[in-house]
């Protein structure tokens, strides 16, 4: 059986693709067969963030049409063997998803022996956003520490609660996991941020991961390479810490109070 | 922060509690109305509607909550508060 998670949001631009692409990169290093799919149909992304903007020649659309078949549409990842991406229709509206399609071309992955599948949702609440999270077992809810993306993330954890598969089927629950990026250690001390306390207090969910505001989130995106693979980067080490609880394992947060700067740091600033 | 910082008072109120405190009341009233019937904020404007006609009372003096218990048993509970007779 192969485990679906979507990673939602609800507000646009708190990093649901950046985690995505982090997020598969890291259970296809840990040696699980994984897909990473784009659902924003129209404003298609992820290809960037992985770097194989220039290989795609079919699409999730293509698929569901039947004008390509799966094979013909992943793309395989070069740096990660067990890695593959199929990326969203840049020219078709939102539309063209649909459940028995989507859910067809999952059974398909399933059955192609992929362990994982990433479903990148768009921003919103739209048929895009809500076929990404239609069929998920796993849902990971991207959250800023910030009024507007916490007020989002508890509207889709709403929409995760009535309008999934699980949830009109009376199945057992989504697993709901919140991952808080952009997080700046050091204006939660001063009192300025939301800290990893509050937000887990108001969306009252199980938190999988910190991860900091880091330059090296952009110079990732820049040359279109996961920041997980930037494994001397904080925001890097953070992604695989994510990855390794969302396979089970327990472990401390790191990254989540501030680094302490040394004497010259402290007079002339940073 | 940098030396300069340290003779600055910056004793300002935090805003982060400002904004745990709003969205703790925004996101309670989201998930008071989560799970109610698609029909469910018509039928409370109409249901204000129907006092109105009688008393002249405002929005906010209206609260109509749908509350589910575990034993497939539903409440309509309504709470009107009168305006003082004057």
């Amino acid at each position: 059986m192969a485990h679906i998670i979507v990673v939602t949001s609800g507000k646009g631009g708190v990093g649901k693709t950046t985690s995505s692409a982090a997020i598969a990169t890291g259970l296809a290093l840990k040696g699980h067969k994984t897909v990473v799919i784009d659902f924003d149909i129209g404003l298609r992304n992820l290809d960037l963030i992985m770097g194989c903007e220039r290989r795609v020649v079919y699409d999730f659309v293509n698929v569901i049409n039947g004008e390509a078949n799966l094979n013909q549409a992943l793309i395989k990842d070069k740096r990660c063997e067990n890695l593959h991406i199929l990326p969203a229709s840049q020219t078709r509206d939102k539309d063209a998803l649909t459940k028995e399609g989507v859910g067809k071309v999952l059974d398909d992955l399933a059955d192609a022996g992929f362990e994982y599948i990433i479903c990148d949702s768009p921003a919103g609440i739209e048929t895009g956003a809500m076929m990404a999270l239609y069929f998920a077992d796993t849902a990971i809810v991207t959250t800023n520490p910030e009024v507007s993306s916490v007020r989002d993330s508890d509207r889709i954890l709403g929409m995760l609660q009535s309008k999934s598969r699980r949830a009109e089927q009376n199945l057992e629950p989504i697993r709901e996991y919140l991952l808080l990026t952009r997080y700046s250690p050091t204006r939660v001390k001063t009192g300025e941020m939301l800290s990893v306390g509050d937000v887990e207090e108001i969306l009252a969910i199980k938190l999988l991961g910190v991860i900091p505001e880091s330059q090296a989130v952009l110079k990732a995106s820049n040359a279109g390479v996961p920041v997980i693979l930037d494994k001397e980067s904080d925001a890097g080490q953070a992604y695989e810490d994510t990855v390794s609880r969302l396979l089970g394992e327990e472990l401390p947060l790191r990254f989540v109070t501030e680094e302490k700067k040394g004497f010259l740091k402290r007079i002339f600033g940073s | 922060m940098s030396l300069l910082d340290y003779f600055r008072s910056n004793k300002k109120p935090a805003t982060a509690v400002t904004a745990k405190e709003r969205l703790q009341i925004i996101v309670a009233h989201q998930r008071s109305e989560r799970g109610a019937p698609d029909y469910f904020p018509q039928m409370k404007q109409e249901i204000i509607e129907v006092i109105r006609k009688y008393v002249a009372i405002e929005e906010d003096q209206v609260s109509v909550q749908l509350d589910q218990n575990d034993d497939n048993l539903s409440v309509l509970e309504l709470n009107v508060t009168l305006p003082e007779k004057g």
